[in-house]
């Protein structure tokens, strides 16, 4: 009998009362405790920004129109010379005077490893939204906007909308009916990569981006 | 414009939430009589406390019935998994206190056992109904006279600072956390300080203390360095297990002079009330 | 299989006499504390959502056989290899064989506990593959040969100053008592690991049933290297993992973070459901699945067991023992240290190497009163304690039952028995304890070595409550 077989039975032959026994076990428990009261857009990315801050996420304000220049603004503040970039981002052109170089990430990850690893300064990506309660952005990386794009360069800026915000992580899948199919990879962040193994001390930038910076859109 | 928030339309489902989550405390109407379970370690080396709880609960109105055929409640040998045994040994129990009066004991531990531990001690036998009534009527002495009785105690004593032990069992299974804060609270003349890591456990535990002595000791050792940095005249329990253990290392332990004046709370709350003197009823 | 020498009792005595590991477990389990508690600010809400995570985790348990098939149908349709190892031995097997096939020599580890629990690393390294482990914990605990002595904290038995030597010992770096700087050459060496491994290899926090999705908790982003940089993950989890809904997590995640380290939620939330699709240019090209039994199906058979694998080891249960604070995790000898190890691991590696671990617990009940998933701990180790003192083992299906019912000790409790049950042997005995009170020794190890023997009454609290009553009779009082 194969191990698949043998846990299965030995699950199924267990003595204790499953479902199915008659009405011991209730279909689904009650998720009362995770509503929220209604809040508008404006409060809830104030709470984004202020849970943001506890963990060292930079949150800067625009105005819509203003997007474009304040990018360019965030790039020149930081210092970045070489950005990454999704092949359907907007600002391919607008930023190439202040730096060294724009990539875009366009091939697979094996051809271009070393250079993703050790060229890059920063990458844009964009989010799908963010949850209020815990400081978080949702992404969910694709074609265009790969996983790593998030993850390896040392700065990563994120372009997040207001009118995309959500009480909670529980809010947010239902929102936008996660339950139906998920992508290969979805994702929560909140703030820059950190680690507390050495002795509790708090450090930032551990293995992901030492910097996260959050556009935050007002329409 | 208010987003709109996903609210779920299925109903809350009571049964899992009644299995998991704790049931709120009640208490009853002061009744006419009590019994008292003495416990097996106020018999041999506390019978002072006992004999406070009865005067105390006298004072307050409540005949005390004291069946001679109570013997211990069976934790000793539940903590040290020898379930036959206990079983047994709490039957006994459960059949001798056969009018329906609350049943109190001074002491947290053994209320915990017969109250929390009862029920799934009989879980599955013919008398688990019997245990589950049974564990009803139980209650913490002090527990009783706070929020039952309706005690008035009158302080005799001289001013003094008293730092107070609530055992792990009073505080998790009886959840009996501020009731001896409320009866000393009467006492005009005492002040109550709280020692650091009140929530703690002192490292009694039964047979763990023999069993993994090193372990118990150097929980027991804090617990003394936290009472006597109070710096309080004694210090108080309504525990019999957990006043032995830290009494006996304060008593070892050169640094905790004061603390050896540990005592039972029933015992200090009589005497202060002068319904005790020297161990005998005024 | 203990992961240390000696037996409990003796470790436990070493560890208790260790001055700097005792303080290094006590300031760190202070700290965590005080955060679990910060973060809980508002605690009726705290009690609602650790109802609704034991409710949660209780609905995936009675439905578990159904929920790791439908796991496993979603999982496959998404293209992720799906394998099944009752034991350790066959979890290492399939994942040597993994191995194998893919030619690899290099594997770059996320943390996993599972993975702790197969003693993956030595199994790997005896084949001729390396496991790099690359939590930063995790990696000075490696560098060290240790285990880690915490579930969530690997390192939490070092304090800085020994990390700084451990680090400038093995990997040449300045030695600086920095945590910042030793961060970041962390970082550095770790890097090229990432790029270079063949396989990533992770645990699960949770598995999602209705989307297939993969979940994992974590800060430094290692974990997310880990499953999106080597073209091939594999990750190993445990068969209680599992959960029926994607909303299921969402409370989970929440307590899980906040009971842990005291975080309203972590850095990363990775949900993995698949493997690299075609036009996708990054993430691993195959994604292999492990579901490891190793003693969680003896947990499944019967009511009062399966508490034991609601638990989503937030290591709340260990940061407020008052004994674990006391011995660290290494004492405990075995994957799974704290309160959760300790009815855990006698499932795992049986009742007959473990029967040390349940009797290590005063029974304060600080374990269950945390536990985001309300665990009654203590009740279960007092189950643990039965089924060692087991008097039918053949009646039980716990591995090990009975192995301590020998010797004096069920004499002597059959003896304590007869002298408790009837009212009328006890006051024989009794009585003739306080008569001969004055016989009483003054000294019994071990209780005496720390502490004074409390003197007998010369009269029972029977005794005077039979003479009072016998005088309130009489009206000889008042």
């Amino acid at each position: 009998m194969n191990a698949r077989q043998a846990i299965l039975d030995k699950l199924q032959q267990s003595s204790l009362k499953r479902i199915g026994d008659g009405d011991v076990i209730p279909d689904r428990p009650g998720f009362q405790v995770m509503q929220r009261e209604r809040k508008s857009n404006a409060q809830l990315s104030q709470q984004f920004e202020n849970m943001m801050a506890k963990v060292k996420g930079e949150v800067i304000r625009v105005p819509q129109e203003e997007l474009e220049s304040r990018l360019n603004a965030i790039i020149e503040a930081k210092a970045i010379k070489t950005l990454l970039l999704s092949p359907e981002s907007p600002y391919k052109a607008s930023f190439s005077g202040l730096l060294d170089e724009v990539r875009i990430y366009d091939k697979a990850i094996e051809s271009w490893k070393e250079a993703l690893f050790n060229d890059i300064d920063a990458a844009i990506t964009s989010t799908l939204g963010g949850i209020a309660e815990t400081g978080t952005l949702v992404l969910w990386p694709s074609v265009s906007e790969p996983r790593l794009m998030s993850l390896v360069p040392p700065i990563h800026i994120a372009i997040l909308y207001e009118s995309q915000m959500q009480p909670t992580f529980w809010h947010f899948m239902h929102h936008h009916n996660w339950s139906e199919g998920m992508p290969t990879n979805a994702l929560l962040i909140s703030g820059p990569s950190k680690t507390a193994d050495i002795e509790q001390t708090l450090a930032y930038g551990v293995h992901g981006p030492k910097e996260l910076v959050i556009v935050l859109v007002e329409e | 414009m208010p987003v709109h928030h996903f609210i779920p339309e299925e109903p809350l489902v009571e049964s899992l939430t009644d299995a998991l989550s704790t049931p709120l405390k009640l208490y009853p109407t002061k009744p006419e009589k009590v019994y008292v379970f003495g416990t097996c370690l106020v018999d041999l080396f506390y019978p002072e406390a006992g004999m406070s709880g009865v005067v105390l609960l006298e004072h307050a109105g409540v005949e005390v019935l004291f069946p001679q055929d109570q013997t211990c409640c069976g934790q000793p040998a539940y903590t040290s998994g020898y379930k036959e045994e206990a079983r047994l040994v709490a039957l006994a129990q459960m059949s001798i206190f056969g009018e329906d009066y609350p049943i109190v004991v001074p002491s947290g531990s053994c209320g915990g056992m017969m109250k929390t531990h009862y029920p799934r001690l009989f879980e599955g036998t013919e008398h688990h109904q019997q245990a589950l009534d049974f564990s009803e009527r139980i209650y913490e002495l002090t527990d009783f006279l706070v929020h039952v009785c309706d005690l008035s105690l009158e302080d005799k004593g001289e001013r003094t600072k008293i730092a107070l032990h609530t055992s792990c069992s009073s505080r998790r299974e009886m959840k009996t956390t501020d009731s001896g804060k409320l009866l000393l609270g009467q006492l005009k003349n005492v002040a109550l300080v709280e020692p650091k890591k009140v929530t703690e456990c002192c490292g009694f535990g039964g047979a763990f203390s023999v069993r993994h002595s090193e372990i118990s000791s150097a929980m027991v050792k804090d617990k003394v360095m936290h009472l006597s940095n109070t710096k309080a005249d004694a210090f108080l329990s309504s525990d019999c297990g957990c006043l032995m253990n830290i009494k006996g290392a304060a008593e070892k332990d050169k640094s905790a002079l004061t603390l050896r004046r540990g005592e039972h709370l029933l015992s200090f709350v009589a005497r202060r009330a002068g319904l005790i003197a020297d161990g005998v009823e005024v | 299989m203990s992961t240390t020498t000696g037996s409990f009792q003796q470790r436990s005595d070493v560890a208790i006499q260790d001055k700097k590991l005792r303080a290094n477990f006590l300031s760190a389990m202070d700290g965590l504390m005080e955060k679990r508690d910060l973060a809980f600010d508002d605690k009726t809400q705290l009690e609602a959502l650790r109802i609704l995570g034991a409710q949660v985790r209780q609905n995936a348990l009675v439905k578990l056989p159904e929920l790791l098939v439908e796991l496993e149908t979603k999982l496959t349709q998404r293209g992720v290899q799906v394998h099944w190892a009752q034991t350790p031995d066959e979890a290492v097997d399939i994942i040597q064989s993994i191995t194998l096939k893919e030619k690899a020599q290099k594997i770059i580890k996320g943390k996993s506990m599972v993975s702790e629990e197969i003693h993956l690393n030595d199994k790997m390294e005896q084949v001729g593959v390396t496991c790099l482990e690359s939590d930063l914990g995790e990696y000075i605990v490696q560098l060290a040969k240790e285990t880690p002595s915490h579930i969530v904290m690997p390192a939490i038995h070092k304090n800085t100053a020994e990390i700084a030597d451990l680090l400038h010992e093995k990997t040449g770096i300045e030695r600086k008592e920095d945590a910042l700087y030793m961060t970041e050459q962390a970082r550095q060496q770790l890097r090229k690991n990432f790029m270079e491994a063949d396989i990533g290899l992770s645990g699960v926090n949770f598995a999602v049933a209705e989307t297939g999705t993969l979940c994992l908790v974590e800060n430094e982003g290692n974990g997310r290297l880990t499953t999106t940089v080597p073209k091939t993950h594999i990750a190993i989890m445990g068969i209680e993992k599992v959960v029926e809904k994607l909303e299921d997590t969402a409370p989970l995640l929440s307590l899980l973070t906040r009971s842990a380290t005291g975080q309203p939620i972590t850095t990363y939330f990775n949900m993995i459901s698949g493997p690299r699709k075609e036009n996708e240019l990054d993430g691993p090209e195959t994604v292999h699945l492990v579901l490891l039994d190793h003693g969680r199906t003896q947990m499944y058979q019967d009511d009062e067991l399966l508490d034991t694998l609601r638990c989503i080891r937030c290591a709340a249960c260990m940061n407020h023992c008052p004994v674990y604070t006391r011995i660290g995790g290494h004492a405990y000898g075995f994957t799974y240290p704290g309160p959760i190890g300790k009815i855990l691991m006698p499932h795992l590696e049986g009742l007959d190497d473990t029967q040390s671990l349940p009797t290590a617990s005063s029974l304060c009940g600080a374990c269950a009163e945390v536990c985001p998933v309300k665990i009654p701990i203590p009740d279960l180790l007092v189950r643990l304690r039965e089924e060692a003192n087991h008097p039918n083992p053949q009646d039980s299906y716990i591995k090990g039952a009975g192995i301590k019912r020998h010797g004096m000790e069920p004499v002597l409790w059959s003896m304590w028995r007869w002298w408790h049950q009837r009212g009328t042997r006890y006051h024989i005995m009794t009585s003739m304890l306080t008569k001969l009170h004055f016989l009483q020794p003054s000294k019994l190890a071990p209780w005496t070595n720390k502490r004074t023997l409390p003197k007998m009454a010369k009269k029972s609290f029977h005794q005077q409550m039979k003479a009072r009553t016998d005088r309130l009779k009489k009206g000889a009082l008042r």
